[in-house]
């Protein structure tokens, strides 16, 4: 058998789910490393400088997104079982609810829309398209509830996902500063805010603050999931 | 760990199964999050809270919840689509992101402090 010359090599594993699916998580723990090296900064975020790196080589390299997506479609999958997992943080969360539960379904009950329609009605003042408006409607969800909201009011998925993600770093740099200046020093109450406003990235940031801010953070994150999921389509469904 | 995921994608598949064969416009795994808290509470009932929140499901949930941020990377490269749409629209995304952001945590931390002190005789808060 003789050697695969260089050029035919690349145009084999180009296509192949092996070599995106490898540089995708290699890239991933690459960008946690430097993250980790910059003391958790939240704007040095792992899932964005992934984004920014695989875009970069895609472009480079002229691979279309289908082709990359034909290999990364393995990580992509995994969205659905890693958000039914939430069901569990929620779980051990049960406690908290119980000791807090007015204050709780309150401020999901007037956050949860109130994140949606500020983020599209300021985007429907600025003339944006139809297609970015619906996008941004899930914004403050966990990516995993996002995207499919995104899907089910005809908003684009791809686009969500970037959104998400800003917002949650944005959450993350601004509440700490946003907290002390406003002088509440009630960290259940931070840790929620944080978690409905910011899910994820913002939940992270409040387990650096403070334990309590963070299991608050984690359980807003999964109800404002569910709140969000079914409110949009009663918000929104009328565009589609 | 193959138990915890199979019951995973399980609560997932019924959840996509009730939402597509009801008509519910409510994502799939949204409905699995309930199936699979409503099952965590049962095992609790059942066999002591320990139990489910250190089993095989907890495990292999929270190894999914560890690498979160991984599960959007694909979805978000699509974004190399969509420099136009981003572009064309600059101006009122990053008004709409930051704004919102910021309405957002004062509001809801606003509505938390507001309900916790107006319920009486619950206020040792530190």
């Amino acid at each position: 058998m003789t050697a695969t010359p260089p050029f035919d090599l690349w145009v084999y594993l180009a296509t192949s789910p092996l070599l995106w699916l490898t540089l995708t998580i290699g890239t991933f723990l690459a960008a946690q490393w430097v993250a980790k090296r910059s003391g958790f900064h939240p704007v040095v975020n792992p899932v964005l400088i992934t984004i920014v790196v695989m875009v970069l080589i895609l472009r480079l390299t002229g691979t279309s997104y289908d082709t990359y997506f034909d290999g990364a479609q393995f990580i992509h999958f995994l969205l659905g079982p890693a958000t039914v997992a939430l069901a569990v943080p929620l779980y051990r969360s049960r406690h908290l609810v119980k000791a807090k539960a007015l204050p709780i379904l309150a401020s999901l009950a007037i956050g949860a829309p109130f994140a949606m329609l500020s983020a599209t009605g300021i985007a429907v003042l600025l003339g944006a398209a139809p297609a970015i408006v619906l996008a941004l409607a899930p914004k403050s969800v966990t990516a995993g509830i996002a995207v499919g909201i995104a899907n089910q009011i005809g908003g684009e998925p791809a686009l969500t996902a970037v959104l998400v993600i800003a917002t949650g770093i944005l959450g993350a740099v601004i509440v700490t500063p946003l907290m002390n200046a406003l002088k509440i020093k009630d960290y259940a109450a931070r840790g929620f805010a944080a978690g409905l406003t910011s899910h994820g990235i913002g939940t992270a940031r409040a387990f650096q603050v403070n334990s309590v801010a963070g299991a608050f953070a984690g359980l807003a994150m999964a109800l404002n999931g569910l709140a969000t999921a079914f409110l949009a389509p009663l918000i929104f469904g009328l565009f589609t | 760990m193959l138990f915890g995921l199979f019951i995973l994608l399980a609560c997932q598949l019924a959840g996509e199964i009730i939402a597509r064969g009801l008509g519910l416009p409510i994502p799939g795994p949204v409905i699995g999050i309930v199936l699979l808290f409503a099952l965590l509470a049962l095992q609790g009932w059942r066999k002591g809270a320990a139990s489910a929140e250190t089993g095989p499901v907890a495990k292999s949930a929270d190894g999914l919840l560890a690498n979160l941020g991984l599960v959007f990377i694909p979805a978000g490269v699509g974004i190399s689509q969509h420099y136009q749409l981003i572009f064309d629209n600059g101006l009122a995304l990053v008004a709409a992101l930051v704004v919102s952001t910021v309405l957002t945590l004062m509001v809801a931390v606003g509505v938390f402090r507001l309900v916790s002190r107006l319920l009486p005789g619950e206020e040792p808060q530190p």
